[in-house]
């Protein structure tokens, strides 16, 4: 009895010791208080072009994207998508695409304008994504990942 | 060990030291009087160049942390500082870069050493597997080491290597978060590699005093792979024996180090290491440091994430199992003529793997890492249970002693 009592009163001491040990290596305070909502001035990015911001230490892709590009990203059947997910669900005004830039494979990041699909192409290890940010080829298996953000304006985007 | 200790200290000093901490007689046991089999070659004198090497490492290593700061904003800057400005800053800093390599080279050589002679049967299988830790944390310690410099490749390398446990599902996420402590490699990652590149050293260390203290309770294995019959006719003591045989084969590998320190100290390395870490722009060709590009090829030949994060792993992993998974009763590739032939397949697939670890992944080198990769596994799960099963060795000598006249017989002749 006393073996067990004391036995289990020393468990949740480690336990609860331990804890603290482990969780002071999650982000901190000042980490997630830097990683707050950032802006965006949309203006400043003519259509078929690019702007890539940092948020959270990450780059964020906010492509205008042509009427081309919507349409490709469109005409894909879902069936063909190792990750299907419809353009509707990724954006949501058409001509703004945002998406993390940030290959999910292992980390690297991948490259506009490039690759097989008119998207980005990922040079680590060869994962080409489509106009949509969706991955259509090589080992990452996710699509590029679409963070919080809303139009606070017709010309202002708010990422976080 | 070689039973109670026949050590008698010379000075009365000696003597009362000796009855309070028996410490010389430990000494005198495990590196003068213990005996070793005459038959060693020189294969067996990279254990105790790995032991010198893990003191350069940490020797040029707390000089270094004495001038280098594990900040984002100042380490790429106090490492070339140290580079410039601190008295023999490069060759201290060198010398630790390099020494890293050595220090695999090293290693290499002597696990591939215990892989020819079957010197993880047993009675060493705890010895062998204290091996594979010593390894693991070795590679550890190099990959944190690599990321302080706070250049391109020790940030992408850091990327990709902390990404590589998202692959797990369900809690991978959440597991790269709290390695990293941020949403991405930051200077909280920086911080703590530091912490963790001082202190992995000296678990190494501890490690090692395990794995000897292990050797000298069952013995070293041999190039004939018999067991020591008789102890005056089959072993020779320690010293002087194999502390010049040792020292001697030390010194050649320092003069092959020193080439690379004083010739050509950036070879080994990564020209985009001595570009500021920028978390915007990945370099266009990411590669890891040349030790670990064998495994690298294994993640990417597998065409999937999960894939080929538990292939990279297993090819490490597998290792521990070598003891049970090796069904001949032969430890020496020298009496197994069909091993022999598969272990230098072997040797040459890892080579080659290494090679394709640092091309790009695309068209005929993925096929190639594939097929290599294949066999690399091949070796351990197949060859090795069937061919105990199926190969019929040479004959045995019927001790050490015995190999060794019969070679200086046909020396003669
Ligand atoms: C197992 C032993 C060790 C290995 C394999 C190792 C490996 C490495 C490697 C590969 C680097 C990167 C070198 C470069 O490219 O610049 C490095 C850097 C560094 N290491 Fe170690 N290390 C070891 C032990 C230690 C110890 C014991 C300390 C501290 C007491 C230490 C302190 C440092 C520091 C401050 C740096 C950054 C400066 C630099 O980049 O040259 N290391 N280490
Ligand atoms: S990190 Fe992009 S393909 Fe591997």
């Amino acid at each position: 009895m006393l073996f067990i009592a004391t036995g289990a009163v020393g468990a949740v001491g480690v336990g609860s010791v331990a804890w603290p040990f482990i969780h002071q290596m999650n982000p901190d305070a000042s980490t997630i208080a830097a990683g707050a909502a950032i802006d965006v001035d949309l203006s400043a990015i003519p259509e078929g072009s690019s702007v890539t911001v940092k948020w959270r230490g990450k780059p964020i892709f906010v492509r205008h994207r042509t009427p081309k590009e919507i349409k490709e990203a469109g005409d894909v059947t879902l069936a063909q998508l190792p990750d299907p997910q419809a353009d509707a669900q990724r954006v949501k005004k058409p001509e703004w695409l945002v998406v993390i830039g940030v290959c999910t494979h292992l980390g690297c990041i991948p490259l506009g304008n490039q690759g097989e699909y008119d998207g980005w192409f990922c040079p680590c290890h060869g994962s080409a994504y489509d106009t949509s940010g969706r991955i259509r080829k090589g080992p990452a298996p996710k699509n590029l990942e679409v963070p919080n953000y809303a139009f606070a304006s017709d010309t202002k985007l708010t990422i976080g | 060990m070689s039973g109670p200790s026949t050590y008698v200290p010379k000075s009365a000093v000696g003597r009362w030291f000796e009855s309070r901490l028996p410490i010389m007689g430990l000494m005198h046991s495990s590196f003068v009087v213990y005996p070793t089999p005459r038959n060693l070659n020189y294969w067996w004198t990279f254990g105790g160049i790995l032991s010198v090497m893990l003191m350069v490492q940490i020797l040029t290593g707390i000089v270094l942390v004495m001038h280098y700061t594990p900040h984002v904003d100042y380490a790429f800057s106090s490492v070339e500082l140290i580079m410039r400005d601190v008295n023999w800053g490069w060759m201290i800093r060198y010398i630790h870069a390099n020494g890293a390599s050595m220090f695999f080279v090293a290693v290499y050589i002597h696990m591939l050493r215990g892989l020819y002679y079957g010197s993880y049967k047993a009675p060493r299988e705890v010895l062998w597997i204290l091996g594979v830790i010593i390894y693991l944390l070795m590679m550890a310690t190099g990959f944190m080491g690599y990321v302080l410099p706070w250049g391109q490749m020790s940030f992408w390398g850091a990327t990709v290597i902390t990404n590589l446990f998202s692959a797990i599902p369900l809690v991978g996420e959440s597991i790269t978060t709290w390695l990293w402590g941020g949403y991405s490699v930051d200077n909280p990652t920086l911080n703590r590699f530091f912490s963790l590149h001082y202190l992995l050293p000296f678990m190494i260390a501890g490690v090692v005093v395990l794995h000897v203290w292990a050797l000298h309770v069952v013995g070293q294995n041999n190039p004939d792979g018999v067991e020591v019959k008789n102890v005056a006719r089959d072993t020779l003591p320690f010293t002087p024996y194999a502390t010049v045989k040792d020292g001697f084969a030390m010194i050649c590998f320092m003069l092959f180090f020193a080439w690379w320190v004083f010739y050509v100290p950036n070879y080994l390395g990564h020209a985009d290491n001595y570009i500021e870490a920028n978390p915007l722009s990945t370099p266009a060709h990411i590669v890891p440091e040349w030790y670990y590009l064998p495994f690298y090829a294994i993640l990417r030949a597998v065409p999937s994430k999960l894939g080929g994060v538990v292939a990279m792993f297993s090819a490490i992993i597998v290792l521990c199992f070598l003891p049970w998974l090796d069904t001949s009763k032969v430890r020496s590739a020298k009496y197994r003529p069909v091993y022999k032939v598969f272990f230098w397949l072997f040797v040459a697939s890892a080579i080659g793997l290494g090679y394709l670890g640092a091309m790009p992944a695309e068209g005929g080198y993925v096929l190639a890492s594939r097929l290599l990769s294949i066999y690399y596994f091949a070796f351990f799960l197949v060859v090795m249970p069937l061919l105990g099963l199926f190969e019929t060795p040479r004959a045995l000598p019927a001790s050490i002693a015995d190999s060794v006249l019969k070679n200086a017989h046909s020396a003669k002749a």
